[in-house]
């Protein structure tokens, strides 16, 4: 008994050594007190290079935490227990954030940037003024196609994925809104429909689909695709950057009959503490040289339009990832919708996975 | 004194059940009974029951696990039966516990490049001028995955009762003539029973909520109920009808636990004592 109770002692006593020992270390790496940002950020979605540029330009250290999906992002933030400083929500989430009462205003006067980003990335439906967000990055959802089993041309739009030529040779991205949103607008209808029945419609489509369907999976798709796995993908244009780079073969579309138009902002969740240090890092971020070499790393399509002129012709003229005009004006960004009308679409989702071809 | 000791002993124990186990069961069951609005109802177990897709999903479930746990058997069993009479036993239970030291999710992405494709399998077929086959993304690469990374779970409990096999009986069977089949029936198999059942309920639960494999390897064209309840907690933030499948994945747990349990063996032991 004697000897139990002094092996626990030593194991607490070790424990709390390598308590104060670490958060020594902490401090002496100045990770403590004031000069901390703590960030919230999708997983690799900076340029790692940056983060040390910015704590060594202005003494802040940034303490980077990673979510992978908008929802773990709110309920992290909503639950308490974080004290998260900046954090990236997509642009239904920014809306649901704001209902919730989890965002901060911004001061617009300690911003030196705002005039870098273009106009029709401001003030949009989701954030009038951007009282509460500055962007990140946008990009759209669209179908990966590989030349070696798909011709040039042959894939324009929606409907093209329902030809019987294409049978078991899909892999669709695992995201209840963006797979029903295609199937609507491939019928006509809004990607923010919240009436059962063209829902319903919509999943009856998709069913028809079936047969064409190889998988439904998440990130994985870009290994895939990039091995030739499959000839052809939906998913995001940032995923799609990726794949590209990787495999020439790929190629990337936004069917010019619609399509989702998705931002990522910047925004101040209620648990922030450090101003200094987030006023410092959104004038950073907003600085062309440094949007642009992120841009450059992460793949994804800059807002700000001095550091989209910044950008190798290249990329800049790549109308896979920056479409024009006219494919822009039909594309659209996505609302908030109840819990009611996000359980219909997962639900109507989950049926069709179950669907046996 | 030593009395005393011997209750201090049970209070960790007792914490660990209570905050552990206890706890989050009962959570999961206040759970399940409030609606996405945080009313009070009980509208998920309404939905669960009359809904087409959920007794789907559980019957599809119920059919997969049933289906690994069959292979498993099939390959644990006579592995642990020769396991039992090879020279250097322990040196080869241990190459066959190893597997399991590796992440999960490493060996699904392992599998990914061998059944892909390019992959090794594809190649090999590549040798005889066989086409390449969809191998990713079928029925049989999802049980075949799952089968894989439960086998060991299934062949160390039979392993265990057949080194607990007395010997003996074995030779005496054999002296009163019975034939080696006879003997495997008669007193073998009955004699391993609780290494097999221990071995079905170590696979067969887990395989009725496997989720990670269903995406990487059966590319969601497998659905079990891991996979609703994943969705539920994840994108749609129903935790009411997230813990609804929760508590009828517990339900499950019980009756297979019921079906596999000890009371066959009291019984037994009775009509031995007349």
């Amino acid at each position: 008994m004697k000897r139990l109770i002094s092996l626990a002692v030593l194991i607490l006593a070790i424990s709390l050594g390598l308590g104060l020992w670490s958060q020594n270390l902490q401090k002496s790496q100045g990770a403590t007190g004031d000069n901390t940002l703590n960030f919230a950020n999708w997983g690799d979605y900076i340029d790692p290079a940056l983060i040390t540029k910015f704590e060594k330009e202005t003494g802040y250290h940034i303490n980077l935490e990673t979510f992978d999906s908008n929802e773990a992002m709110f309920t992290k933030i909503q639950q308490g227990g974080t004290s998260y400083d900046l954090t990236v929500p997509s642009e239904y989430m920014i809306e649901k954030m704001k209902k919730a009462n989890l965002l901060v205003p911004l001061d617009h006067k300690r911003l030196t940037g705002l005039k870098n980003y273009g106009s029709q990335f401001m003030n949009k439906s989701f954030d009038p003024g951007n009282k509460y967000s500055v962007p990140y990055f946008w990009g759209t959802l669209g179908i990966i196609y590989n030349d070696k089993f798909v011709k040039a041309g042959e894939i324009q739009h929606w409907d093209d994925l329902w030809n019987p030529r294409y049978k078991n040779s899909i892999m669709l991205i695992d995201s209840a809104r963006d797979i029903l949103g295609f199937s609507l607008v491939s019928l006509g209808k809004s990607m923010n429909t919240t009436d059962a029945p063209t829902l319903q419609a919509a999943k009856g489509k998709l069913d028809e689909l079936a047969p064409n369907v190889k998988a439904v999976v998440a990130d994985e798709i870009k290994m895939y695709m990039a091995e030739n796995e499959a000839p052809l993908a939906v998913d995001w244009s940032g995923e799609a950057a990726d794949m590209l780079a990787n495999n020439k073969h790929l190629h990337y579309v936004v069917p010019s009959e619609g399509s989702n138009l998705w931002f990522d902002n910047l925004v101040i969740p209620k648990t922030a503490k450090h101003y200094k240090a987030i006023y410092a890092f959104l004038n950073f971020m907003s600085q062309p040289k440094n949007a642009a070499q992120n841009a450059e790393y992460v793949g994804y399509a800059t807002p700000n339009a001095k550091a989209k002129a910044l950008l190798p012709k290249a990329v800049r003229d790549d109308r896979q990832f920056y479409p024009d005009n006219q494919t822009m004006a039909h594309l659209q960004t996505y609302a908030d919708l109840s819990p009611k009308t996000v359980g219909l679409y997962n639900d109507l989702f989950l049926e069709f996975k179950m669907y046996r071809k | 004194m030593k009395k005393s000791t011997n209750a201090a002993y049970y209070i960790p124990y007792g914490f660990w059940l209570i905050f552990f186990v206890i706890a989050p069961v009962v959570l999961i069951i206040y759970q399940s009974f409030f609606d996405i609005n945080g009313h009070f109802t009980l509208s998920n177990y309404q939905t669960y029951f009359s809904s087409g897709t959920y007794i789907l999903m559980t019957v599809n479930s119920v059919w997969y696990a049933f289906v690994i746990t069959f292979f498993t058997l099939l390959v644990s069993y006579p592995t642990a039966y020769f396991l039992h009479y090879t020279k250097h036993k322990q040196l080869w239970l241990l190459l066959i516990i190893l597997p399991t030291w590796i992440n999960l999710l490493l060996k699904a992405y392992a599998f990914i490049g061998i059944f892909s494709q390019d992959g090794g399998i594809n190649s090999f077929l590549g040798l005889f001028g066989i086409p390449a086959q969809q191998i990713l993304f079928t029925d049989f690469s999802f049980i075949f995955v799952a089968a894989y990374i439960e086998i060991p779970f299934m062949i160390l409990p039979i392993f265990n009762s057949v080194e607990e096999l007395n010997e003996g009986l074995v030779n005496a069977s054999r002296d009163l003539g019975a034939s080696s089949w006879q003997t495997f029936r008669q007193v073998i198999v009955p004699m391993t029973m609780s290494g097999v059942k221990a071995g079905v309920q170590a696979v067969f639960i887990p395989s009725l909520s496997l989720f990670m494999i269903t995406r990487l390897i059966g590319g969601n064209r497998v659905i079990t109920l891991g996979t609703a309840i994943e969705e539920h907690f994840l994108t749609t933030m129903n935790w009411g009808m997230g813990s609804t499948i929760g508590v009828v994945l517990i339900v499950a747990m019980f009756i297979i636990m019921f079906l596999t349990g000890e009371r066959n063996h009291h019984r037994k032991e009775a009509r031995h004592e007349n």
